[in-house]
């Protein structure tokens, strides 16, 4: 420690009211938005998420009402009018589906896939690393076996597994997602838990009697979240891609639900034959979705690891 | 060393025999087969009758046993749809698969390590950061659509390449192989670039964050203070440093590879183990699915193992700590 800041360190101590210091969440804000391409990202995922939410209300076309679809207006490219004087600005499918409205209900379905199977496989993680860390001993062995053995696989191969044995169905997508992810976040969660148990808090904390679940959760636990929130975007990415590949190849979502992947795959055939409006625009919405999401990880990886910023 | 190779074998064996438990589990236990393999008209007599005939009246212990007893004998089973051993028609496959995979890694080493190296050295400049930029967009783009796109662009708009298949192949040391012909050549390059694409983004990551750490070590310094060139510097002192981890990775991506060849395959409609899979799930195959899943992990696991034990006899920390633990 130099000089300088065990100076302001007494400082701090002796009059607390002069200095300042940011709150870890305000250092951390202040830190990210120094990056204009990170910005973006942020600007553009919100977007994104407001146009799955609204959906229904924003959409110019509910695509799954056949009453609102017209045969006569199938395979329309980009721009073309309808016979009703609506504008197709991405076009339509085979079926006439105006496929911006198909894009932001597709959007709906990715997404919810992405975040309910996030937030259970988070959930799990937490709960299984944090207690394999504090534990230790045969509870912790078990557990990282396990975790190293799931994740010497790759996860794609497991969810094509998972999903083959199962079947189509948003519900069964979800569990293969949470059963491919659950192993990343025990595993980075167990990691930094590790290191934090062995400090003077977490002894401090089991002098004063607190039950484990106290100490584990609200003692143990807040100190190992950045990292997590660096996993879990780098994970949530994956999940989208992972659930379109999945999709894509047939097993993923039932074709009453079709997320993005399951459009792409749709516009496939139509692809080589020139239509490639079907399924290229699902494609760039998938995309810009994934690489927001993974250039703002990327600085928040910057960010909350000190070790790398320099 | 004979100690950690005993138990890092034993740890192997610990895989596989999950995994077969797992396997076994998802695919005999859950639904009943017969339900797929007769038809619905068939009376309560056939049913009974199909039912003991594959042994599914035993109970689960006893199945297990048997299947196990089977597969160490090289049975998995014949498949439905072929009505061959499951086990023949995958390794037929295999070869297309392999080659198909090794040819990727190479792309991605090839161009991944120098890119990344480059990007290391000058992690400010214009080309550092469009490399950094174009590794974010080669692991965003899910592999998928990235093969769409090179059809789109490659085999629609411009014509140079074909969309899909295998092409002619040859004979090559007893393999039927497409990268010596020039029509196979054209047929293979799509989908190899498409598989390698996300594994070169990985390995320009890795190379690019241990050449910034390596260029900062006092022996870089002190070699460039003797005076030595650049280009020996970088080549000699950085790049062997950085080559511990990007070889265990390039040997743990190795069997990723051959998992996500699977998206690629189907893709491109190449003709491998990984587009059989796609084909066997939508036909309920089941034998072939189990001898695909039970191949793979195999493959999988053998490459572990020996990227481990490579590695321990590159670098003795690792063997001394897992002896220990």
């Amino acid at each position: 420690m130099t000089d300088q800041s065990v100076a302001s360190e007494l400082e701090l101590v002796g009059n607390p009211a002069t200095v300042r210091i940011d709150s870890p969440i305000t250092r951390v804000a202040k830190e990210f938005v120094e990056d204009r391409i990170a910005i973006a990202g942020l600007i553009l995922i919100v977007a994104i998420a407001f146009v799955a939410i609204a959906a229904p209300w924003i959409a110019p076309q509910d695509p799954y009402d056949l009453a609102q679809l017209s045969i006569l207006d199938g395979g329309l490219p980009p721009g073309a009018e309808s016979m009703t004087g609506q504008t197709y600005w991405l076009g339509t499918d085979q079926q006439g589906r105006d496929m911006l409205s198909g894009i932001m209900y597709g959007l709906r379905i990715s997404l919810l896939v992405a975040a309910v199977s996030l937030g259970l496989a988070i959930t799990i993680g937490v709960v299984v690393g944090v207690a394999a860390a504090y534990f230790g001993g045969k509870l912790d062995s078990f557990i990282m076996r396990i975790v190293d053995l799931q994740l010497s696989f790759p996860a794609i191969l497991i969810a094509l597994i998972l999903l083959a044995l199962l079947g189509r169905g948003v519900d069964k997508v979800i569990l293969a997602l949470v059963i491919v992810q659950w192993a990343y976040y025990a595993r980075t969660v167990r990691s930094s838990a590790i290191v934090e148990r062995r400090k003077d808090y977490i002894d401090a904390a089991r002098c004063l009697a607190l039950s484990h679940r106290r100490i584990m959760f609200r003692h143990l636990l807040p100190n190992c979240v950045p990292p997590l929130i660096v996993v879990a975007t780098v994970q949530i990415a994956q999940a989208i891609a992972l659930e379109a590949t999945l999709s894509f190849l047939g097993v993923g979502v039932p074709i009453t639900e079709p997320s993005l992947g399951l459009l792409i795959a749709n516009g496939y055939d139509y692809l080589l034959s020139g239509r490639y409006w079907v399924s290229l625009f699902p494609g760039i919405a998938l995309v810009l979705t994934i690489v927001a999401i993974n250039v703002v990880g990327d600085r928040l990886r910057d960010v909350l690891n000190p070790r790398l910023s320099t | 060393m004979i100690v950690y190779l005993v138990r890092r074998f034993g740890q192997s064996l610990l895989a596989i025999a999950a995994m077969a438990v797992l396997v076994f589990l998802g695919v005999y236990a859950i639904g009943n087969p017969v339900d797929i393999l007769i038809s619905p008209e068939a009376t309560q007599a056939d049913i009974i009758a199909t039912t003991e005939r594959l042994g599914l009246d035993k109970p689960l212990y006893e199945q297990f046993g048997i299947f196990i007893w089977n597969a160490l004998h090289g049975d998995l089973g014949n498949s439905f749809v072929y009505g061959r051993p499951a086990l023949d028609i995958i390794l037929e496959r295999l070869p297309a698969t392999m080659e198909l995979a090794l040819v990727a890694l190479v792309i991605s080493v090839g161009f991944g390590v120098p890119l990344g190296v480059w990007a290391g050295l000058r992690p400010t400049s214009l080309a550092g950061r469009t490399i950094m930029g174009g590794s974010i967009l080669g692991f965003s783009l899910p592999n998928f659509w990235q093969g769409m796109l090179l059809i789109l662009v490659f085999a629609v708009l411009l014509g140079w390449l074909p969309a899909g298949g295998r092409g002619e192949t040859t004979e090559f040391l007893g393999l039927e192989v497409s990268f010596l012909t020039l029509d196979g050549l054209s047929h293979l390059i799509l989908p190899a670039i498409n598989l390698a694409l996300f594994k070169m983004s990985l390995i320009i990551r890795l190379a690019r964050a241990n050449t910034r750490e390596v260029a900062l070590q006092d022996y870089v310094k002190f070699a460039r203070a003797k005076g030595l060139s650049t280009r020996r510097v970088v080549l000699v002192h950085i790049l062997k440093n950085i080559m511990i981890p990007v070889v265990t990775i390039i040997g743990l991506e190795l069997g990723s590879m051959v998992a996500f060849a699977i998206v690629t395959e189907t893709v491109f409609a190449w003709p491998g183990m990984g587009k059989l899979l796609i084909d066997s799930i939508n036909l309920l195959d089941r034998p072939l699915i189990v001898a695909y899943l039970m191949l793979t992990v195999l493959i999988i696991v053998m490459i572990n193992l020996l990227v481990d034990v490579l590695y321990s006899m590159l670098d003795p920390r690792i063997r001394l700590s897992e002896m220990k633990g």
